[in-house]
């Protein structure tokens, strides 16, 4: 199996590969990092990672010459499992509002809006350890127990428009999506990487995944 | 419901931990990595990293544990210590950090936060600040190693700095470090209150107690501590165990699934 993780330039790569190799170590996964198209293109699995503003994101990931069309290609026309991580998870989107009003993917329908705590004492960003909440039943949460911790750090959520595409929440002042799925496409607004058991059993629950 | 977090800070000079760590399961104690990989399977919710005497020769050296430390941690990693600019964020995240920590270089320009948050994002930018008490309810800036004062009021520039971009700021009362005699609370609170983004507790932890009152009286949304830690005082999961007593919210499933 082929993954590929793809190298637009936004944020920290190492930890994501690191992680996603460890999870595909028994599977015999070739994982590499790349802003190569064609390897996006071959690849089994593809992996976009992301830190940062979703503007800047979006114009780091639109910058590498041909990965638009080979990651659309690969995706939407022949159903290559997807995962996007945290500011990827978020391009899936249709808009993000953060800064200025920026078109993600548009694969998966909603807006990238600002998490508004209803109580003011809570802080922005969302940041550290927080307990899901499934909404529905999807092969990325095998073994996953409900109420288990994972990684967060943002500011800026996924507001999914069909509640069907919305696997998972956590609570801070206030609902808040942790992972969102739709055919072969799947994205984590926290860190697996950084999520220690939880984060690598729903990578290997990716590499396994067959949509 | 996010929970608050527990964040061991090892300080590092020459790629070496130094002060120690007393982890009986540990072959070489002053191995950043081994510390590192025992505080992960410990239970700790983040790490931090503390380049005490960050020079230009050995920069490569600290590079080379966080690359190692990210190979074997999956919990955050926040690197310290002679962070100067975006470049050496740029770097400190390729070689595997999670978060960087600007300190000085903020002090003398707090532009550098917005630059490096402008580029990376401010979840991965930390500020730390150095406080010392100058008058009842009055916090002063000081920089290398508290030795140098800044003029510089504490609150109003973690407001600067918040504003400019950082997205957490590391407290560090001066006064308190190394004692064991508690965090600085009401300058916990007065920059807690200050700042929209989460603040880190950090010296003076020398109790289980002090761990909770951090986050009751100061508001901090997470407690930083070295020496109960490192010396085997208490373990993680003690700590964890008393603050969740105490009616804090502490994750408690490092283990699973």
């Amino acid at each position: 199996m082929r993954v590929a993780i793809i190298d637009y330039d936004s944020g920290n790569l190492h930890s994501a590969a690191k992680a996603v190799m460890l999870a595909g170590r028994e599977r015999g996964a070739e994982v590499s990092v790349t802003a190569d198209p064609a390897a996006v293109a071959r690849a089994d699995r593809i992996v976009l990672p992301g830190d940062g503003a979703f503007p800047a994101c979006r114009a780091a990931f639109d910058a590498v010459p041909g990965m638009n069309e080979a990651l659309s290609d690969a995706v939407c026309r022949r159903g290559v499992p997807f995962l996007g991580i945290c500011v990827g998870m978020q391009m899936l989107a249709d808009t993000g509002l953060e800064h200025v009003p920026t078109p993600g993917f548009g694969w998966i329908g909603g807006r990238v809006e600002r998490i508004a705590p209803a109580d003011p004492a809570l802080k922005v960003p969302h940041m550290g350890w927080n307990d899901l909440a499934f909404r529905r039943p999807h092969p990325i949460l095998d073994g996953i127990p409900a109420g288990g911790h994972a990684y967060f750090v943002h500011s800026w959520q996924f507001r999914v428009a069909d509640p069907a595409d919305l696997v998972a929440e956590v609570d801070y002042g206030g609902a808040v999506t942790a992972i969102v799925a739709r055919d072969n496409i799947v994205g984590l607004q926290f860190h697996p990487e950084k999520s220690q058991a939880l984060g690598l059993r729903m990578l290997r629950n990716f590499l396994d995944w067959r949509p | 419901m996010l929970k608050t977090r527990i964040i061991p800070c090892l300080d590092v000079a020459d790629g070496r931990v130094v002060k120690g760590v007393n982890f009986t399961s540990l072959v070489d104690a002053g191995d950043p990595v081994a510390a590192a990989a025992a505080y992960d399977a410990a239970g700790a919710d983040e790490l931090c990293f503390l380049d005490i005497h960050a020079t230009h020769e050995n920069r490569g050296t600290m590079f080379e544990l966080v690359t190692r430390t990210a190979e074997q941690c999956f919990i955050p990693l926040t690197v310290g210590g002679g962070v100067r600019s975006h470049r050496d964020v740029r770097d400190l995240l390729l070689a595997g950090a999670d978060k960087v920590s600007f300190n000085s270089a903020a002090v003398a320009n707090p532009d550098v936060i917005a630059e490096a948050a402008d580029r990376f994002g401010s979840q991965c930018i930390v500020c730390a600040i150095d406080a010392k008490t100058v008058a009842p309810g009055r916090w002063e800036i000081f920089t290398h190693g508290g030795r140098r004062p800044t003029g510089i009021d504490a609150v109003a520039f973690a407001r600067t700095v918040a504003a400019r971009g950082a997205g957490e700021i590391l407290l560090t009362s001066m006064d308190r470090d190394g004692t064991r005699a508690g965090f600085n609370i009401p300058l916990t609170r007065a920059v807690a209150d200050a700042v929209p983004v989460p603040v880190i507790a950090s010296g003076g932890v020398g109790t289980l107690d002090h761990l909770v009152q951090g986050v009751t009286q100061g508001g901090a949304s997470a407690v930083l501590a070295a020496s109960i830690f490192h010396f085997g005082s208490f373990t993680i999961a003690e700590a964890k165990a008393h603050m969740a007593a105490a009616g804090i919210p502490v994750r408690m499933d490092q283990g699973t699934p």
